[in-house]
């Protein structure tokens, strides 16, 4: 992901388009850049916190009791929430809603700039979301907002995401918490 | 104290290995097969859930032989749809149902179930087509041409090409490995020539038959798989509603490029599954290069061999995808080139655009798009050599 801010109506040209994969295992992707982890991981805890409106997006994965990763995600959520003094919006449903979605209270991957306009959202987080459907999210709010994207994905990551983490299970969760804390209180908040 | 080891078997009772233990590592045998048994033999290996069949020339024997192995147990359910049509819509369904699938088909079948192939690409099922590429109406053909391939070029589907009998085999398991990546997940379609590689025998070199790919997972998959046990996965598949505004043109244009997207995230697996995009033969320093795909790139390399009697250099760049098209791969192999033949089995020169489109600014090579046979005919090594000796001005010495 090469750029941040609109780059026009059409979700075109995509990241890959310029280049940009996904990263491999073990590194994640900022921007149009291969990086350690922990290096994206600071970055993307550094603009949770000092974006405005900034705001986690959990999917399906994270918000059904599937399995008991599914649960123990979901406490995680909630943990990275108060950490990063973000708001929580659901992705509950993939399917489009009409006339409209109520923005101040959901998100949908068919019309995610709608959510991300009214409630002025200038960072985020998708985590817990199919990959097919965080990718055409991804691009749309790339097209059509100035929102900064993060993804924590379970699987290969979202290179239309300006930071891409991928792999991301309970444990890594824990320790992007954990940089989360130490960046906060390196920005003086407590 | 003693280490234990989980071993893993499937269905039919095969040792599940890893991929890369399956395709590079596992200690192969030679045996003589036709194309269409090789297509068992690769089923044979790949822990298959579902096939659907229905026949048509040449690929009938392929789909027959894919049931012997439901008869056998290798495969978990097979049945025949009621037309080409109703095979790719049913194989869909087991996809979204979670189920690792293949079928066959051929020409007019193709034709015929042409809507399907970009449904399959949009909703995100990794189904693995194998076409064996023949001629299409009208006038109607059984015959080996592969015309069909360009209907199939933007369907949102890879397109893989397989050269011989040995390639189709190695290229059905790694199939199904790559478009099962979670950022991949689109259809494979794997090409072959009917009749050139489907019905002729050759040697071919395979792993034991006790061993296969690990099954597939589909809670891995971009899209929720179907489960009536699991009520968010019904209502979470549905497409979005095609309305006349704004928002449904976006994400429609959005679905699309990520469609296209998964295509260009295959590169790396492809890569490394198929040992390389594309495949050199011949002088790597000669300026006269033939860029094929299939039947028509075995055919070049024999014409190569001619040549070298003529004392005229010239190599074979072979693709093995035409989608993901090899793009960097090609520029780099066709450099220094001064001459690029595009030898193909169809009347409108599919490949020879994609190649004119890919190097356009990045060879100042002169593309010919000869020679082409189409309808059944063969394409004789003379016949090539035949090309290249005119644009040469040299004698034709062989009599076709």
């Amino acid at each position: 992901m090469a750029h941040i801010g609109p780059s026009g109506f059409s979700p075109y040209p995509v990241a890959v388009y310029e280049g940009v994969l996904n990263p491999p295992p073990g590194k994640a992707l900022m921007f149009n850049e291969i990086v350690d982890e922990e290096v994206a991981m600071r970055e993307a805890a550094k603009a949770m916190l000092t974006r405005p409106n900034p705001t986690i997006f959990p999917g399906p994965q994270v918000l059904y009791a599937w399995n008991e990763e599914a649960k123990e995600k979901a406490k995680l959520v909630r943990k990275m929430a108060e950490v990063l003094g973000a708001k929580i919006i659901p992705m509950y449903d993939y399917r489009p809603k009409y006339p409209k979605i109520n923005p101040a209270i959901e998100i949908n991957p068919n019309h995610p700039n709608l959510t991300i306009w009214h409630n002025k959202i200038k960072a985020c987080i998708f985590v817990g979301v199919h990959c097919h459907y965080a990718n055409v999210a991804l691009k749309i709010i790339r097209a059509e907002t100035d929102c900064f994207t993060i993804a924590m994905c379970g699987m290969a990551g979202h290179e239309d995401a300006m930071i891409t983490l991928r792999d991301q299970h309970t444990e890594e969760m824990e320790k992007f918490i954990k940089i989360a804390e130490e960046v906060k209180r390196g920005l003086g908040r407590s | 104290m003693q280490a234990t080891e989980t071993i893993l078997y499937n269905r039919a009772g095969q040792r599940v290995v890893s991929p890369d233990y399956l395709l590079f590592e596992a200690p192969r045998t030679k045996h003589f097969m036709t194309g269409s048994e090789a297509v068992k033999e690769a089923v044979k290996r790949a822990s298959v859930d579902a096939s659907v069949s229905y026949p048509i020339t040449p690929q009938s024997e392929a789909a027959h032989l894919i049931g012997e192995l439901w008869v056998e147990g290798y495969v978990g359910v097979y049945f025949r749809g009621e037309s080409e049509f109703g095979v790719m819509s049913e194989i869909a369904g087991c996809a979204m149902a979670g189920a690792r699938t293949i079928t066959t088909t051929s020409g007019p079948g193709t034709l015929r179930a042409m809507e399907n192939f970009p449904m399959w690409a949009g909703t995100r099922i990794p189904v693995q087509l194998v076409l064996m590429a023949r001629g299409v109406n009208s006038p109607l053909s059984i015959q080996p041409d592969n015309l069909e391939v360009g209907f199939l070029l933007d369907t949102g589907c890879m397109i893989w090409y397989a050269e011989t009998a040995q390639d189709l085999f190695d290229m059905i398991l790694a199939g199904f490995v790559v478009a099962e990546q979670p950022d991949v997940h689109v259809p494979v379609i794997t090409v072959v020539d009917g009749f050139f590689v489907s019905h002729t025998r050759e040697a071919i070199m395979l792993p034991p038959d006790d061993i296969a790919l690990p099954p597939y997972n589909p809670y891995r998959a971009p899209m929720p798989v179907i489960d009536a046990e699991v009520p968010p996965g019904r209502f979470l598949r549905d497409p979005f509603v095609m309305k006349s505004n704004y928002i449904s043109y976006a994400t429609h244009a959005s679905w699309q490029w990520e469609v296209r997207a998964a295509i260009e995230r295959s590169r790396p697996y492809a890569k490394h599954y198929l040992r390389g995009l594309i495949e050199h033969f011949g002088d790597p320093e000669a300026e006269l290069v033939f860029v094929a795909c299939g039947t028509a790139s075995a055919q070049a390399k024999e014409a190569v061999r001619l040549l070298e009697d003529e004392g005229i250099p010239a190599r074979v760049v072979k693709l093995k995808t035409i989608r993901p098209f090899p793009i960097e791969e090609l520029r780099q192999a066709v450099k220094g080139a001064k001459y690029i033949f595009v030898p193909e089995f169809n009347v409108v020169g599919w490949l020879e655009r994609e190649v004119r489109r890919y190097l356009y600014g990045h060879s100042n090579a002169e593309i010919i798009g000869a020679p082409r046979v189409a309808g059944g005919m063969t394409m004789p090594a003379e016949v090539i050599v035949k090309e290249v000796l005119k644009l040469t001005g040299k004698e034709v010495k062989h009599v076709i």
